[in-house]
C-alpha cells in the first residue's frame, strides 16, 4: 500500500493537459469578470447596498467602496497571466485571493462555481502549471516535458469531487420521487425554442430529467476516466450543460466545467491542442520555441518542497471530502435549515422562497412596528436573507443596531416569517417569539429555527 | 451505450411508477401547455382596457361636474362634484396595480394618488398660481388626494368650502388650481388608454416570454406589489400604525371626505379577486387567470390546491374588512384592533402570492438578474 503509494507519487505524466488548462482556467476566468464588470454587477451587488452579509468569522471582509473596483482589475489581470503563464506562481496566488475575497464580501451571492473557482485557484497555487507552453518558460530558456502525475491527478480528483458530490446530493426524495424542484422550474421554461411549450410540460421529463441528472453527476467522473468511455462522456457532458445553460440562468460555469473536462483526455489530445495553437492561431514561426530548452525531466515547483505540497494536497482533499459532510452535526432537515449546506456542491437542489417580517419591538413600553425590508436591502438581499436563518439573524443584529442608533430604547427585533421549499405550503420558518437580537450567529445548531414537520429522505 | 440504455430505462421505470400512482388520472394529459397569450389577452380585453374606459369615462364626468361648479360655486354642485369625484375613485381603485407600459412610462400612479396628500404644497401652488403638476414634488398635491382635499378638506362645512371658492381674492387660485389636476387627471389617463388601444394592447399579449420584462411576470410583479404595498400597507397598515410606533389615522385613504375609505378598500380588495380569477371588469364573465394558471401548474406538481388557497383567504380578508367603520381613520381611533385584524388577514394573502404563488409561477423576479446555480 506505503509502497504502491511511494510509486504513484514518483509516476510523471506530460504536462500538456495542465499547459491547456491552465490557459483555459485563465482565459474563462478573466472573460466572466468582465462579464461581470460588463453587466453593471459589481455596482449593484457590492457597491450600491447599504449591508452586506458577512461570511461568520470572514465580517472583516466587506467590500471597499469605488476601490473594489480595483480588486476586479487585479483578479482580471492576474486571469490573464495565469493563461499567459508570466510569473505564473505570484499571479495564481493573487487571483486566488483577490476572487475570494470578492466572494467573500457579501454570501447574498454565493455561488457554487464561485466556490469551485476559488477551491481550484488554491489547489493551482501548488501545481507547476507554467512549466510548459507559458511565457515563464520561454523567458527562463527552460521547459519541462514532465510533471508529478498528482499534479494532473489532483485537478482531475476535484473535478470528480464536485460531480460525484453533486450526484449524492440529488439522491433524496423530493428530487427523485417529486422530481422537484424540475417540476416547478422546467413548466416555467415555457419560452424556450421548441421544448418549452411542449416537451417541459410534460411530467415524464421532468421525472426523466431528475433521474438521468442524478446519474450523469454521480458517473460521469468514471466515464470521463477509463479511455473507452471518455467520448461518450465528453459528448455527454457538453449536452448536459449547455442544456443547463439555456434552461438556467447560470452564467460562465458550462463552459468552465464543459473546458475542465477537456483534462482527462489524453496527453497526445492536449500536445496536438498546443501545436494546433502555436501553429495556426499565432502563426508562430516554429524556430520561436528553439531557445527554449525541452528538459525531459519532471518540474515540480521545487523537490525540496515537494513534501510539503505533498502535505498541503492531502490535508486540502481530506477537507473536500469531508467538509460536505458536516451537514450530519445538525439536527432537522438540511433544506429547510441550510445549516451545512453551503461549500457542498449542493447544486441547483432546490427551489426556495420566503418572506420575512421583522418587527422591532420596545421591551418595556411594548410599542412596536414593522420594518420595510426594501428600505435596508436590495431585492436580491432581501430574497436570499428571506430564505436562510444566518442571514436572518444577521440582518436582525443590523436592524436592532441600526434603531439603537436612532435612540430606540430596550430594543427587541423579532421576525415573522414563511418559507415554502419544492412546492409545498409555505409555513412559519423562524420562532416568532425569539428575539434575535440576542441570538448570535454561531456554528452551533439555531434552535429557533421551527421544525419542518416533513421529511426528505436521502443525502 | 450501456449508460445511456440504463439511464432509458430507469426514466422509464419512473414515468410508468409515477403514471400509475396517479389515481386521480388528472394528470396534464391532453393538454401541452398552458397558454399565456390566452391569459394576457383575456387581462387586457376584459379586465384592463374596459375598467381604463371606464374610469375615462368617469373623469369625463368629473370634468363635466367641475365645469359647472367653477362656473357656479354652490353647495349644490359641490356635493354633486364629489359623488363623480367618489365614483372616479372607487373605478381607480381598479387600474392602480397596472404600473405597465405607459402608465410606467408617465409615472400614471404617482400623479393620482399619492396620500396623504401635502396641503402646504396645494396651498403654495393655489396662492403662487404657477405650478408644474406632472413635477415629482407635487405628486403628494395632486390626483385623487389633491381633490379630496379641495372638494372636502377646505373648511369644515360646505357653506364654508364654497365660500373658499367664491372669495373674491383667493377663490380664483383654487378653481384654477382644481380645474388643473382635473383636467390633468382626465389627460394622463386617456394617455394611458389611447396607449393600450393604439398598439399596446398587441404588444402586452404578444409578451409571453419569460424574462424579467415580459408582460406576464412583469403583471405578476405589478399584482404582489400593489397589493403588498398599496394595498395592504398604504389602506390599512400604514394607518393602523403597523410600520410606526403610533397609529397614523390621517394618512387612511381619502382621509377628507372621511366616510369612503372602507369603501374604496372594498372596491380593491373586489378588484383583487376579479383579476386573480379572469373575470371580466363590470360583469359576470369569466377567463382565463391566474387562478387558470395555478390549477395548470398544479396539475404538473400535484401540491396543495393554491388557487383554492389564495380565494379563501382574500375572503377571510374581505369578511374582516367588511366588518370595519366606513371611516378607517374613526376606526383606527375607536378600536384599532379591528383593523390590525384587517391587516394580518391581508398579510396572510401576501404570503401566499409573494411565497406560494410566485414559486410556482417560477417568473424571473424583477431583482438583480445575477447568476443562479
Amino acid at each position: 500500500m506505503i509502497a504502491n503509494l511511494k510509486t504513484y507519487l514518483d509516476k510523471t505524466s506530460h504536462i500538456a493537459p495542465l499547459a491547456v488548462f491552465r490557459v483555459c482556467f485563465g482565459a474563462l476566468l478573466f472573460l466572466s469578470i468582465i462579464r461581470f464588470w460588463a453587466k453593471g454587477w459589481i455596482y449593484d451587488l457590492y457597491i450600491q447596498p447599504k449591508f452586506h452579509f458577512t461570511y461568520y468569522n470572514f465580517e472583516w471582509v466587506t467590500p471597499l467602496g469605488n476601490y473594489t473596483y480595483i480588486l476586479f482589475v487585479i483578479c482580471a489581470i492576474t486571469a490573464i497571466l495565469v493563461a499567459i503563464g508570466y510569473k505564473y506562481r505570484l499571479a495564481i496566488i493573487l487571483f486566488f485571493l483577490s476572487f475570494t475575497y470578492i466572494e467573500l464580501m457579501d454570501k447574498t451571492t454565493y455561488l457554487n462555481h464561485y466556490y469551485f473557482v476559488s477551491v481550484l485557484s488554491f489547489l493551482m497555487i501548488f501545481l507547476p502549471a507554467n512549466a510548459y507552453f507559458s511565457v515563464d518558460s520561454y523567458i527562463k530558456k527552460r521547459a519541462y516535458n514532465y510533471v508529478p502525475s498528482y499534479a494532473i491527478d489532483s485537478i482531475k480528483l476535484l473535478l470528480a469531487i464536485v460531480y460525484f458530490y453533486a450526484g449524492l446530493a440529488k439522491i433524496n426524495s423530493d428530487w427523485l420521487f417529486r422530481a422537484m424542484p424540475l417540476k416547478i422550474w422546467l413548466p416555467s421554461k415555457y419560452d424556450v425554442p421548441f421544448i418549452g411549450n411542449s416537451i417541459l410540460q410534460q411530467e415524464w421529463v421532468h421525472y426523466f430529467m431528475s433521474w438521468s441528472g442524478m446519474l450523469y453527476d454521480l458517473l460521469i467522473p468514471f466515464l470521463l476516466f477509463y479511455k473507452r468511455t471518455r467520448l461518450l462522456a465528453f459528448v455527454a457532458v457538453v449536452i448536459f450543460h449547455l442544456l443547463t445553460r439555456v434552461l438556467f440562468p447560470i452564467g460562465m460555469f458550462p463552459y468552465i466545467m464543459i473546458v475542465s473536462s477537456l483534462i482527462f483526455f489524453s496527453d497526445n489530445f492536449h500536445i496536438k491542442i498546443i501545436n494546433y495553437v502555436k501553429k495556426v492561431i499565432f502563426k508562430l514561426p516554429v524556430t520561436i520555441g528553439k531557445n527554449v530548452t525541452i528538459i525531459k525531466d519532471q518540474n515540480i515547483f521545487s523537490r525540496s518542497k515537494k513534501k510539503l505540497t505533498l502535505g498541503v494536497l492531502a490535508v486540502f482533499f481530506i477537507i473536500q471530502l469531508l467538509f460536505p459532510f458536516r451537514y450530519l452535526l445538525y439536527p432537522g432537515e438540511l433544506f429547510w435549515t441550510e445549516e451545512g449546506y453551503r461549500f457542498s456542491w449542493r447544486v441547483m437542489l432546490m427551489e426556495k422562497m420566503g418572506y420575512a417580517n421583522f418587527k422591532i419591538v420596545d421591551s418595556v413600553s411594548k410599542k412596536q412596528f414593522y420594518v420595510n425590508n426594501a428600505d435596508f436591502l436590495t431585492p436580491f438581499q432581501e430574497k436570499q436573507m428571506s430564505t436562510q436563518p444566518d442571514f436572518i439573524v444577521q440582518y436582525a443584529h443590523y436592524l436592532g443596531d441600526h434603531f439603537k442608533e436612532q435612540n430606540h430604547k430596550n430594543i427587541q427585533v423579532y421576525v415573522e416569517s414563511y418559507v415554502a421549499l419544492n412546492g409545498r405550503l409555505s409555513k412559519p420558518y423562524i420562532d416568532p417569539s425569539v428575539d434575535l437580537y440576542q441570538q448570535k450567529d454561531l456554528f452551533k445548531h439555531k434552535t429557533w429555527i421551527l421544525p419542518f414537520n416533513d421529511e426528505i429522505k436521502g443525502f | 451505450m450501456k449508460r445511456v440504455i440504463f439511464v432509458f430505462v430507469a426514466a422509464l421505470t419512473v414515468y410508468a411508477c409515477s403514471s400509475s400512482d396517479d389515481s386521480t388520472g388528472t394528470t396534464n394529459d391532453g393538454k401541452d401547455d398552458f397558454n399565456r397569450g390566452e391569459l394576457l389577452a383575456n387581462i387586457a380585453d376584459n379586465i384592463i382596457i374596459p375598467a381604463y374606459e371606464d374610469l375615462s369615462a368617469k373623469l369625463n364626468n368629473l370634468e363635466d361636474e367641475k365645469n359647472i361648479f367653477i362656473a357656479s360655486p354652490s353647495e349644490t354642485n359641490l356635493v354633486a362634484l364629489r359623488e363623480k369625484w367618489l365614483s372616479a375613485y372607487k373605478v381607480w381603485q381598479s387600474v392602480e396595480m397596472y404600473n405597465i407600459g405607459k402608465a410606467e412610462e408617465i409615472n400614471y400612479g404617482f400623479q393620482m394618488n399619492i396620500y396623504p396628500t401635502t396641503v402646504e404644497d396645494i396651498e403654495s401652488n393655489v396662492s403662487s398660481g404657477t405650478y408644474d403638476l406632472t413635477h415629482p414634488n407635487n405628486n403628494d398635491a395632486v390626483g385623487f388626494p389633491a381633490l379630496d382635499y379641495l372638494l372636502n378638506g377646505l373648511a369644515n362645512t360646505d357653506t364654508e368650502i364654497v365660500e373658499k371658492y367664491t372669495n373674491t381674492t383667493s377663490g380664483d387660485g383654487y378653481k384654477n388650481y382644481m380645474s388643473d389636476v382635473v383636467n390633468q387627471m382626465n389627460t394622463l389617463t386617456n394617455t394611458v388608454l389611447n396607449d393600450w388601444k393604439n398598439g399596446f394592447r398587441d404588444t402586452f399579449v404578444a409578451s409571453t416570454e419569460n424574462t424579467a420584462t415580459s408582460s406576464f411576470n412583469k403583471l405578476a410583479n405589478d399584482f404582489v406589489y400593489y397589493f403588498e404595498k398599496g394595498l395592504r400597507a398604504n389602506k390599512v397598515g400604514i394607518p393602523a400604525g403597523v410600520f410606526s410606533t403610533e397609529p397614523l389615522p390621517t394618512k387612511v385613504e381619502a382621509f377628507y371626505s372621511n366616510e369612503n375609505s372602507k369603501d374604496l378598500l372594498v372596491a380593491a380588495l373586489e378588484n383583487i379577486k376579479n383579476f386573480i380569477n379572469g373575470k371580466a371588469y363590470n360583469s359576470t364573465a369569466t377567463g382565463v387567470g391566474f387562478a387558470d394558471y395555478l390549477d395548470y401548474l398544479n396539475n404538473i406538481t400535484q401540491g396543495e390546491d393554491l388557487n383554492v388557497a389564495i380565494n379563501n383567504k382574500i375572503d377571510d380578508a374581505s369578511a374582516k374588512v367588511l366588518t370595519l367603520d366606513a371611516s378607517l381613520s374613526n376606526q383606527v381611533e375607536t378600536d384599532n384592533v379591528k383593523m390590525t385584524e384587517a391587516y394580518d388577514a391581508l398579510q396572510k394573502v401576501v404570503v401566499l402570492i409573494k411565497v406560494d404563488m410566485l414559486q410556482a409561477f417560477s417568473v424571473s423576479v424583477d431583482y438583480t438578474d445575477a447568476d443562479g446555480d
